[in-house]
């Protein structure tokens, strides 16, 4: 059987202009016009050959980091903007939802949304009809559906917008990070949709930071890099490969005169919560043997806010100083952080010279599942889980 | 089941290559046909949400633009309406003008004010501009109904053998609409400078065409040809005819409609050369 969905070698170019705002004023074009050379672009390319194919009811994410070129491949797939090169062949009805509540307008009432927003997601009339009950089911508004949308809370608004989307039913569905928002009783209910998305045979394309969703819906990962597949296996083997990749990104970072920052480890291939984390980090000096007064480690959550800390300012003597290296080794007996994305930091006092060189690593921390009561949603958990007994 | 979704798969294949594009896809224009509706039933929505008088404004617009220029160019200046009573003469003129200035000037803002929808769904662009021309349709016949006791008040005779002209009319001044407004729509998205040009270029072509004057005023007719270029000239003409019982000047008429459908072309064939990055551009 041929596959749902073929890519072959799919390439965008941008040209960049660096002085121009977001649009072209027919002053500008009419000045370049006649001056050569000036208003040359930069080209740059945001997917750079990219090949693959996916099978009728195979799910595949495609992570990377911010840049990589994930959005770009998914507007490309989606018809919204054209490839410079390359070629895309679909085999089955595509829906892709870049965005939740596209088209939405605030003086429209719930009821009219849905129709809108319906169709525009390629839903037929009659279809939308027939699914109207459950939609509104789904998204628990039916008391609100002929106030005009500009009197919903926020959240209701969302959870109308992905109720819409979930009753699509395309052979192939496209989804980019659209599960990042909304409360989490809603994201529960939505990830059991998409779940069933997938098991009842359809094709699922996911883009996605969630790499605990990811592993959920799809088998199957690819990586991109630089607008280009930088590996594409088993979702758990891509991960793996993600996450080490990202905590050996190069955080050689000056901290003071003449000393270096050179290796910030923290953390093996995958951190589950409540196991036992090793760091190793390594500073690098010219001439004397530096004065460490302080040396602390810290976690924060990825909006900024500070959940741990590692004080290391007693053990400097137990730093180990080979020539014009010291290296710090250890680990954390127990990191009890509920799951989520974390970075770390490094505050130091050296030499008289006080800093912090932050986002030097990012944790990942993903579920360690070993109880036997069911969870909480982390957002429900807080950043850390104690432990405790009762008498 | 899944041998019917692999059957259905295998029947449509659908490809995108960078190395060849294509011109208008009707067949895909046709399955998307539903959203021309949706888009037209949003605007019109939306238009009249939060208005006291609601539908009564696309009546009463026309209504006051009626007065006042019987007031001033019927009254005041004498300016000639062969041989139909001034307001409606203006009137037949306005209803037709109206809807092409407003389609004119929704459908050149039309992929702007769409941007957020075009930036995160694919569906044939010229459901925009055509859709947002469909809105002013909707005050056309809302003004209408007004045009009927207008002409009965006046007590105007009305050739009925010559009615065909009226939905002729309507469709001039759509194909009128959709050739400037597609230009322009695709252009305003490209360089903003067009959104200053819109509302001057209307004022302009109010003048340029025989809206509140008869072309027969115009003394010299070098002038006269340069008026009948305007592509409403065809349209306002033609409905007009049922009314006045006046010969048609056929040259003047043809050249109307070619003005129209050359403005058309060069309209669509821009709108579909820039459509696929309207994304990247919006």
């Amino acid at each position: 059987m041929k596959p749902i969905l073929e890519v072959h070698h799919l390439a965008k170019k941008y040209k960049i202009k660096h002085l121009s705002g977001g649009y072209l004023s027919l002053r500008e074009r009419m000045l370049t016009a006649f001056k050569p050379g000036n208003g040359k672009a930069e080209d740059f390319w945001a997917v750079n050959d990219v090949s693959f194919e996916v099978q009728a009811g195979e799910s595949i994410a495609i992570i990377g980091h911010n840049g990589a070129g994930k959005s770009t491949l998914l507007k490309i797939l989606s018809k919204i903007t054209p490839p410079t090169k390359g070629k895309i062949i679909t085999r089955g009805r595509m829906a892709s939802l870049l965005e939740v509540g596209t088209g939405f307008h605030p003086e429209l009432t719930g009821r009219e949304n849905i129709f809108f927003n319906g169709s525009l997601l390629g839903m037929k009339r009659k279809e939308i009809e027939a699914k109207f009950d459950e939609i509104i089911d789904f998204a628990g508004v039916e008391k609100f559906l002929d106030t005009p949308l500009k009197h919903y809370s926020s959240g209701m608004q969302l959870r109308l917008a992905f109720s819409v989307a979930a009753f699509l039913e395309p052979e192939i569905l496209v989804i980019d990070e659209v599960l990042a928002v909304g409360d989490a009783e809603f994201q529960k209910k939505c990830l059991g949709k998409m779940e069933d998305v997938s098991k009842s045979g359809r094709t699922i394309l996911f883009v996605s930071h969630d790499l605990a969703a990811v592993e959920k819906l799809c088998p199957k990962t690819i990586l991109l890099k630089d607008g280009k597949i930088h590996m594409a296996d088993d979702t758990g083997k891509v991960i793996n490969h993600y996450l080490h990749t990202k905590l050996k990104a190069s955080v050689s970072r000056e901290l003071t005169t003449g000393l270096r920052l050179i290796e910030f480890h923290l953390g093996s291939d995958r951190i589950v919560s409540n196991a036992t984390i090793p760091f190793d980090i390594v500073l690098e000096h010219d001439g004397d043997r530096p004065v460490i007064n302080e040396f602390c480690i810290i976690i924060y959550t990825l909006r900024g806010f500070r959940v741990a800390i590692l004080d290391l300012r007693n053990y400097a003597n137990q730093f180990e100083y080979i020539e014009n290296r010291v290296r710090i080794t250890g680990s954390i007996v127990k990191l009890n952080l509920v799951e989520g994305e974390y970075t770390a930091s490094l505050h130091y006092g050296i030499n008289f010279t006080v800093g912090e060189a932050s986002d030097l690593a990012s944790i990942s921390v993903s579920d360690d599942c070993n109880t036997s009561v069911r969870k909480y949603q982390p957002q429900y958990r807080g950043v850390m889980e104690l432990d405790f007994k009762v008498n | 089941m899944i041998s019917n979704l692999t059957q259905a798969q295998e029947q449509q294949e659908f490809v995108v290559d960078a190395d060849k594009r294509r011109l208008f896809d009707f067949q895909e224009i046709w399955h998307y046909k539903e959203l021309f509706y949706f888009f037209t039933w949003r605007d019109i929505k939306i238009k009249y949400k939060q208005t006291a008088l609601g539908f009564l404004w696309a009546i009463l617009q026309p209504l006051l633009m009626m007065v006042i220029f019987t007031f001033f160019f019927g009254r005041a200046l004498n300016v000639p309406s062969q041989n139909l009573p001034y307001p409606v003469f203006v009137f037949s003129g306005l209803l037709l003008w109206n809807t092409f200035s407003t389609g004119l000037t929704n459908s050149a803002n039309s992929m702007i004010n769409n941007a957020q929808i075009i930036k995160k769904i694919y569906f044939p662009r010229l459901v925009i501009p055509v859709s947002s021309i469909l809105v002013a349709v909707f005050d056309f016949m809302m003004a209408f109904v007004l045009f009927i006791p207008i002409l009965i008040f006046y007590q105007q005779p009305v050739a009925f053998s010559a009615l065909w002209s009226w939905p002729l009319a309507i469709l001039v001044t759509l194909t009128a609409t959709l050739g400037p407004g597609t230009l322009l729509a695709a252009l305003n998205v490209k360089y903003r400078d067009f959104r200053y040009v819109i509302p001057f270029l209307v004022q302009v072509l109010f003048f340029l065409t025989p809206v509140i004057y008869p072309v027969s005023m115009l003394k010299y007719p070098v002038l006269q040809y340069v008026i009948v270029l305007s592509p409403m000239y065809a349209a306002i003409e033609l409905f007009r005819y049922p009314l006045t019982g006046a010969e048609l000047n056929s040259t003047f008429i043809l050249l109307s409609l070619a003005s129209s459908v050359i403005i058309l072309f060069a309209g669509l064939l821009y709108f579909k050369r820039t459509e696929d990055f309207f994304a990247d551009f919006a």
